[in-house]
Formats: C-alpha cells, sequence, structure tokens
C-alpha cells in the first residue's frame, strides 16, 4: 500500500517537475497563436535573432485560444494573439481582452481599412476568397459576382466547403453587410441549390474536386490554390494545371478579402516587446516572407508578392472595412443554417 | 486511517475528478441569448439525428467485428491464428482522424483509387459508381475500423477467463458449438461486451476530427458550430450537457435491463482452453473474418501513411521530431500511471461501499469520456483559472506577493484533463474484471482476518493482473492519439506528435503529416501488442511454454 502511495507521490513530483519550465530572465514576449506553428515559427525565429527576444508560443484554434485568455484573466501570460480571419479578433476586442496599441509604424504601414479604428487589432497578411473554374468546360465571360453564383444557369456546378468554416462565414458576412440578411439568404438558398454535392472536405478537395470534372467551379482561399500549384505531390500540381482564377465582382465592390492579424492582450505582461513583435510582423522582411513562403498577400503597398500570385494579375479588393465580417459573424451562421448549407 | 476515512478520501477524490463534468453542467442555468431557439428551429433535430445513426452504426459494425473474431482466436485453430491473436488489436493504434484523412486520401473523388479507374476504362467522374468516402457510412466504418478492438479486448478477456466447464457442460447438454458461443459464453461475456460497447459509444459521440472532415452534421459538431460559429460559450456547453444526459440515461438503462443478474464464476477450476482446429471451409472462414478488421483497420492505412511519409522524408526535421516523440510519451505515460492507480482505487471502493453516494460520483466521474476534449478542456480551465486567480488575489491582498498562474497553463492541468477523459476507460475495464471475482472470495478473506486492502493486495491485484495492465496500456495509448485538449490546455513551446499531425493535416497537407501519424501509431504498436499478450496469458492455468 504505501508503495503504491510513494509511486504516486513520485508521479505528481514528475508532473510538477515538467511544468516548471519556461522561466527565464531574458526578455522575452508570449504568443497565443491561431496559425499554425510551421507558418509562423519561422518569422518568429527571424524576430528572435534580431532582436535577442525569445518568443514562446502557443498554437491552437483561435477560439480555444480565446476561450483561455479569457478565463486566464488578469494573470494570462499571454501578450498577442494571432488570428488567421478578422472575426476572430473582433470578437476579442469585444470581450475586453484586447487593448489598443499607438505606434507610428503599424499606423504608417498598414491601410485604414485592414486595422482596427480603435487600434487594438491589425492585419498582417492578406487572402482572397475567389472562384476557380475548369478551364476546360467554363468559359470564364460567363462569370461575373459572388451573387452571379447564386443564379439557376450553375446548378449542380459549384463545390464549397462546410458552412462552418469561418472563410465561408466571413464571406457571408460580407455579402450580409453590402445586401442586408434577406437578400443575402435569398442568395445562400440559390447558392445551396447549385451545389455539386454536399461540402465536405477543404479548400484544397473543392480544387481537386473541379480538376477531376465533379464540378466545374469552386469557392476558395488565394493561397490553397497557390499551395497546390507549388505542392510536393505531383498530383496536385497536376490538378491545379487544369484550373484558372476568376476575381469575383471587378466591376463592383472588389473580390471578398480577409486578413489574418494580431492584436496585444489586454493584460499583457511584456508590452513593449509584444508592439516590436507586432512592428516586426509589418517589416519588409516578414512581408516579403508571408508573401514567398505562405502565398499570402502582403498587407503593406508595393511589397512584391511571389510568382505564382504574380501570375493571377491585379485585382480589385473589396474596400468594405474588415469589422463588418466580425459584426455579421453570427447572423450568417444563422443564414446558412437556415439556407440548408451543411 | 480506517476503512470509512479510506472511502472519504476516494469519494472527495471522485468529486474532485467530477469538477469539470459538473462544471459543464452548471452551464445549463446560463442564459443563451435564444441561440436555442434557433437551434431548434434549423439543426437541432438534424444533429440528433445523425448521432444516433453514427451509434448505431458504430455499435453494430463493432460487435461484428469484434466479438467473433475474439471468439473464434480463443476457441479455435486456424493458420494465422496466433498472429491474428494480438494482430487483432492493433487499429487501436490507429488515432480515428488519422484512418480517415489515410481513407480519403486514397479513395476521394481526386485520390489515385478513382483516379485509376478513370485512366484505366478513360471514364470521366460520373460515369461510374463509387462509394462516397465521406458519407455518414464512410464515418461509420472508420469510426468502427478503430474502435473495434475494445469489443475484441474485452470480450476476449472474458472469453479466456471463462471456466471451461460451463461450457463443457453446454457441451454435453446436446448443444453445438455455434450454441455454446451463442448461448453460453456470449451472454456471460455480456458485462465485459457491454462494457466494451460503452467506451465504443461515447468514444463515437465525443468524436469531432472524423465528422468534422467528413462534414457530417453529428451533435458534438453542432456543439462547435454553436461555439465556434456564434461565440455562444454557453450554449455549446449546454449542448455537450444534454450529451452527457443522453450517455447517463444509456449507462442506466444497460444497467437496469442487466437486473440483478449477476456473471460470477461458477468454478475456479480451469484447464487449457481445448482448441478446435477447424478444417476447410470453416478454416478459410475464419481465416477470412478475422484478417478483414485487421487488414483494414490497420495493415492497408499504415502502408498508406508509409508510403506518404516516405515521399516527404526530405521535410522532416529528425531533432525536433524526436522531442515530439518524448512529449508524446511522457505525456501517456504519467496519465496511464495515475489512471491505474486512481482507477484502481475507486474501482474497489465501489465494490466495498456500492452505496448511492460511491454509485453517483463514479457515475458522474465516468461522463468525462463521452465529453469532446476541448469541452473537457474548458471544463479544466474555468476550475483551475478560478483558482489559480483566487489565490494570486488572497496572496496579493495578505502578503504582496504574485503568484500569478499557478497550474494553469502547465501539464499538470493537461494530465488531469487527461485523468478526467479517460478514467472512464481503467474503471470500466477494472469493473469488468472486478465483476467476475465472487464476493464470497472477498468474504473467505475477511473471514481469515484480512483487511480491505490486503483483500486488495492479496486476492484482487493477482487476480486482476491483466485488467489492471490493460487498463493502464488502453490509457497510454488513449494519451498518445489525444488532441483537443492537449492542444488547448499545453504549456508554451511544447508539441506533441498528435498536435504535429493535426496542424499540418488542417492545412491539407495530408501526406506531410504522415511521419507524425506513423509515429503516433508506431509508438502505439508496442503496448497494443503487450496489452494482447499479456490477456493470453492472464488466464488461470495458462502454460507459459504453450
Amino acid at each position: 500500500m504505501r508503495k503504491l502511495f510513494l509511486s504516486m507521490f513520485a508521479v505528481s513530483a514528475l508532473a510538477a517537475g515538467l511544468s516548471a519550465g519556461c522561466t527565464a530572465q531574458a526578455a522575452e514576449v508570449n504568443v497565443y497563436s491561431g496559425r499554425e506553428e510551421n507558418l509562423i515559427k519561422p518569422v518568429l525565429d527571424r524576430f528572435t535573432a534580431q532582436t535577442g527576444i525569445k518568443v514562446n508560443l502557443i498554437t491552437a484554434g483561435a477560439d480555444e485560444l480565446t476561450t483561455r485568455l479569457e478565463l486566464e484573466g488578469a494573470n494570462s501570460p499571454a501578450d498577442l494573439l494571432l488570428t488567421v480571419d478578422v472575426g476572430r479578433l473582433l470578437r476579442a476586442k469585444e470581450m475586453g481582452l484586447l487593448q489598443a496599441v499607438d505606434s507610428d509604424v503599424l499606423e504608417s504601414q498598414i491601410p485604414a481599412q485592414y486595422r482596427d479604428s480603435e487600434g487594438e487589432w491589425f492585419g498582417v497578411s492578406l487572402r482572397s476568397r475567389v472562384v476557380v473554374y475548369d478551364k476546360e468546360r467554363v468559359n470564364p465571360a460567363q462569370l461575373s459576382t459572388y451573387e452571379d453564383l447564386a443564379d439557376p444557369k450553375w446548378k449542380g456546378k459549384i463545390c464549397i466547403r462546410s458552412s462552418s468554416n469561418i472563410y465561408n462565414q466571413s464571406m457571408t458576412a460580407a455579402m450580409i453587410s453590402h445586401h442586408g440578411v434577406e437578400e443575402t439568404e435569398a442568395w445562400a438558398k440559390g447558392l445551396v441549390a447549385n451545389f455539386a454535392r454536399q461540402p465536405q472536405g477543404g479548400d484544397r478537395d473543392q480544387i481537386a474536386a473541379v480538376a477531376i470534372g465533379q464540378c466545374e467551379l469552386a469557392i476558395v482561399n488565394t493561397y490553397y490554390l497557390a499551395g497546390m500549384i507549388n505542392a510536393t505531390s505531383a498530383e496536385q500540381r497536376e490538378q491545379a494545371t487544369k484550373v484558372a482564377v476568376f476575381w469575383p465582382n471587378q466591376q463592383d465592390r472588389g473580390a471578398h478579402i480577409n486578413i489574418s492579424g494580431a492584436g496585444l492582450s489586454a493584460h499583457a505582461p511584456n508590452r513593449s516587446e509584444a508592439i516590436q513583435l507586432l512592428e516586426f510582423l509589418v517589416s519588409d522582411e516578414s512581408q516579403t516572407w508571408y508573401a514567398e513562403a505562405n502565398n499570402e498577400f502582403p498587407v503593406r503597398a508595393g511589397v512584391p508578392v511571389s510568382a505564382t500570385l504574380q501570375s493571377w494579375g491585379e485585382f480589385k479588393a473589396d474596400s468594405l472595412p474588415l469589422e463588418q465580417l466580425g459584426i455579421h459573424n453570427a447572423e450568417a451562421v444563422r443564414v446558412m443554417d437556415r439556407a440548408g448549407w451543411r | 486511517m480506517g476503512k470509512h476515512g479510506s472511502l472519504l478520501a476516494i469519494f472527495v477524490l471522485c468529486v474532485l475528478l467530477s469538477v469539470p463534468v459538473l462544471t459543464i453542467f452548471s452551464s445549463v442555468f446560463d442564459s443563451s441569448d435564444g441561440v436555442w431557439q434557433h437551434l431548434v428551429d434549423t439543426l437541432l433535430w438534424s444533429y440528433i439525428v445523425q448521432s444516433l445513426q453514427l451509434m448505431l452504426g458504430v455499435g453494430v459494425l463493432v460487435l461484428l467485428l469484434g466479438v467473433a473474431p475474439a471468439w473464434l482466436v480463443t476457441m479455435t485453430r486456424f493458420p494465422g491464428s496466433r498472429w491474428l491473436e494480438w494482430a487483432l488489436v492493433l487499429p487501436l493504434a490507429m488515432p480515428a482522424y488519422i484512418i480517415a484523412y489515410t481513407y480519403t486520401g486514397m479513395l476521394d473523388v481526386a485520390g489515385p483509387v478513382q483516379g485509376f479507374i478513370r485512366d484505366t476504362f478513360d471514364m470521366r467522374f460520373g460515369d461510374y459508381w463509387f462509394p462516397q468516402i465521406r458519407s455518414t457510412g464512410g464515418a461509420i466504418t472508420m469510426l468502427s475500423l478503430v474502435l473495434y478492438p475494445y469489443i475484441y479486448l474485452l470480450s476476449r478477456m472474458a472469453f479466456l477467463e471463462q471456466s471451461v466447464c460451463v461450457l463443457e457442460v453446454s457441451r454435453t447438454l446436446g448443444a453445438s458449438p455455434w450454441q455454446a458461443f451463442s448461448r453460453v459464453a456470449v451472454p456471460l461475456a455480456r458485462p465485459a461486451i457491454m462494457a466494451g460497447l460503452a467506451l465504443v459509444l461515447m468514444e463515437t459521440l465525443a468524436d469531432y476530427g472524423t465528422v468534422q472532415y467528413f462534414g457530417i452534421s453529428s451533435f458534438t459538431a453542432g456543439i462547435f458550430r454553436t461555439w465556434f460559429g456564434m461565440g455562444s460559450a454557453t450554449a455549446a456547453a449546454q449542448l455537450s450537457a444534454v450529451l452527457m444526459l443522453f450517455i447517463l440515461a444509456l449507462v442506466i438503462a444497460e444497467q437496469w435491463s442487466r437486473n440483478r443478474a449477476r456473471y460470477h464464476h461458477t468454478s475456479t477450476r480451469y484447464s487449457q482452453l481445448p482448441q478446435l482446429k477447424l478444417t476447410g471451409w470453416k478454416m478459410a472462414g475464419a481465416l477470412v473474418y478475422c484478417l478483414v478488421p485487421v487488414l483494414f483497420g490497420f495493415i492497408i492505412p499504415f502502408l498508406q501513411l508509409a508510403w506518404w511519409a516516405w515521399d516527404t522524408r526530405a521535410l522532416v526535421d529528425f531533432s525536433a521530431f524526436s522531442q515530439l516523440i518524448i512529449n508524446s510519451l511522457r505525456l501517456a505515460f504519467t496519465a496511464a500511471l495515475i489512471a491505474l492507480i486512481l482507477g484502481m482505487f475507486i474501482s474497489y471502493a465501489k465494490r466495498l461501499q456500492p452505496g448511492m453516494p460511491m454509485r453517483t460520483a463514479t457515475r458522474v466521474l465516468g461522463l468525462g469520456y463521452a465529453v469532446p476534449g476541448t469541452v473537457i478542456a474548458v471544463g479544466v480551465l474555468i476550475p483551475f483559472a478560478w483558482f489559480d486567480n483566487s489565490l494570486d488575489a488572497w496572496m496579493r491582498a495578505q502578503f504582496g506577493i504574485s503568484t500569478g498562474l499557478l497550474m494553469s497553463g502547465t501539464l499538470i492541468a493537461v494530465v488531469f484533463a487527461y485523468i478526467v477523459r479517460f478514467l472512464p476507460v481503467a474503471m470500466n475495464t477494472m469493473d469488468a474484471g472486478l465483476g467476475k471475482i465472487k464476493p464470497s472470495m472477498d468474504d473467505a478473506g475477511r473471514s481469515m482476518g484480512l483487511g480491505p486492502f490486503q483483500i486488495l493486495r492479496r486476492i484482487h491485484i493477482p487476480m486482476l493482473k491483466g485488467s489492471l495492465l490493460t487498463a493502464a496500456l488502453l490509457v497510454f495509448v488513449d494519451v498518445l492519439k489525444e488532441l483537443p485538449a492537449t492542444l488547448i490546455l499545453r504549456p508554451f513551446n511544447f508539441n506533441t506528435l498528435a498536435i504535429r499531425t493535426y496542424e499540418l493535416a488542417n492545412q491539407e497537407r495530408l501526406t506531410e503529416a504522415a511521419a507524425s501519424a506513423l509515429m503516433i501509431v508506431l509508438a502505439g504498436i508496442i503496448p497494443v501488442i503487450i496489452i494482447s499478450l499479456s490477456i493470453s496469458a492472464s488466464r488461470p492455468g495458462h502454460d507459459k511454454r504453450a
């Protein structure tokens, strides 16, 4: 019996020992990142190399991290919250989890449309949600707008992922802010009626489905196609050659845009280091890296984009203030529920 | 500490471990801003129907895949049966989300199999019929292929522990081998099979990775959609509470249907099992029947993963990779050991004191397994953060010292979540084992002057060795595969194999995710094989040389 208690004790001591990490004295900054480790660590490592500031990282879904930040409260170690869409940043702001940053660098480098008017969050890279079409079967002259995708002429031809996906929620939220709830619901119903199959898989799966002929159009984020064009798998590269990008709504509001961005935590223990990191994220070096390695569009004007993105040409982006996407997110989910968009 | 003191201590422990589950339940009293009305109007019904379909499908399929093979490898001999004895457990090492990724990669419209069909016969999509992998049927198949080993293990354990006399009596009374199986062995093994089925169904309900990947609107998918999409953590917690009530109802229904029947061994006489040598078409049938689950649940996905991993080997950073392996193994080992010790005490306390308070406490505790990992994680975060922040405030007020977050964001929180989630696995296994030991054994021990702990140590533990080892290893493998609670609770700069796999797969880089997925499987194989061999050896009177 005593042996069992002893081993129990030893185990708890072991567990306690395991937990006694990260108490370094040197300058550091703690990041809660909704972006996966391999898509952010290289930039953070460069930041450490340049400034000597150590970056501690936890990656998880932005919603989970926001919940953790909220529950940890005033004692939370988090300095920066990084997310891959604006809706989550706005939600964090509404929950009072962020604080305003007053930085000339951030304000001069990031266009006003891509940051919070009160300085609580900042976009660091851009992505667009576009139409990808089968080069063989679709005449791009028939394509025009997101709104047009609900037209019965596309019946049984459209592939798109589940409405649980945040990018679809943001796209629908943008629609609500342009056209109102009723018109958006009618649009969503029309779109659902045009689905070639029940929503499933990710964006790459939609592109592959177009390539093999299950559907003619897919609605996807730009970097997924760029990722397939540059994939290690020969099969994905082959599939990518069969499709082309169409930028919707070029005659009116422009293509739907979302950001990946960051905000300073309300109780950040390492405030100045965190602001330094934020500024580093919009530096020439990081912006070029985002563009090259992740095939995202830089948030700053004048930074060159990757060759793949260049090949798709210039496009007009929707100038809707991104706050709108967050404001309408919950309503967008309800609209999609009612439209039967799985 | 007297007997009552110990029991009280264990009761308090149960309550402590129930805190996350109770935290989720307490959300029922919060308001959720009309989200429920919206759910009732739109999707709630389809969530329920989808989840029931999944449970029914998985329930039937795991019984088909698990029980009969367990009987065949235990009671008969055919070519390969020795090998199948342990190979049938292998799919346990395969996380459900990984088998789903793998088969999707192979069988989806754009995958190599359909591509081959199109190229060979020069067809386009739509010219041929092919089953849709991302469907309810697909999800049922994937989940069953990796979950049936629970049934297999527990029923095999039960078959091995059955006294051969009972079976021989049934044969002398004129029962055919089939009747001996269906009318004697299976009913006798029912508590074990039901314990396995309960685990399988709870795991099915808690699954998020597979249903989300397949785009199935199960109840769990609904919980997350409500939480993330509508920003309503309260409504999500309320949905989880409903899920738990449902499980509770199932557990009670099962116990009620068993009524007062108990299945103890009536004899302690054991002999070497007389294994029937199968020949002819019976042999071929048995071989194929037992081979199918191993082939589809393990061999094919394993080979596909190995192929992908080889393809992307240039992208693997080996030093970072070995750290992931160490982290995963360390967590799994710690959690398994703690679950073993706690599970044993709690199961035993329940046997000693089967009164209402203890039964209720262990039942609430048992619900953890049915709750999605992320929800458990939130149930852990809330009390831990509350404790840390309250302590910090008190220390500041009294001594002007800030203690900050003592336990939140440490591995203690992670391991605690594992225990809450996986202790039911350990307890179910031990309960099934303990249930088969006749109470008269305890009485005999007591009459010889042994105290309760001596009875545990000198009578039960030796008889339960197989069950205990199985319980610990099941937790070990489960922790190895666990993703969501680790993801949200872990400290800075700490990753595991499951996290690595998930992050790459989430970026739709399945081939690159294969290397770490393969490591999870490989790390799980050894304990899985040990479980299997130890169960074979657990039979009283087992001949080590046989």
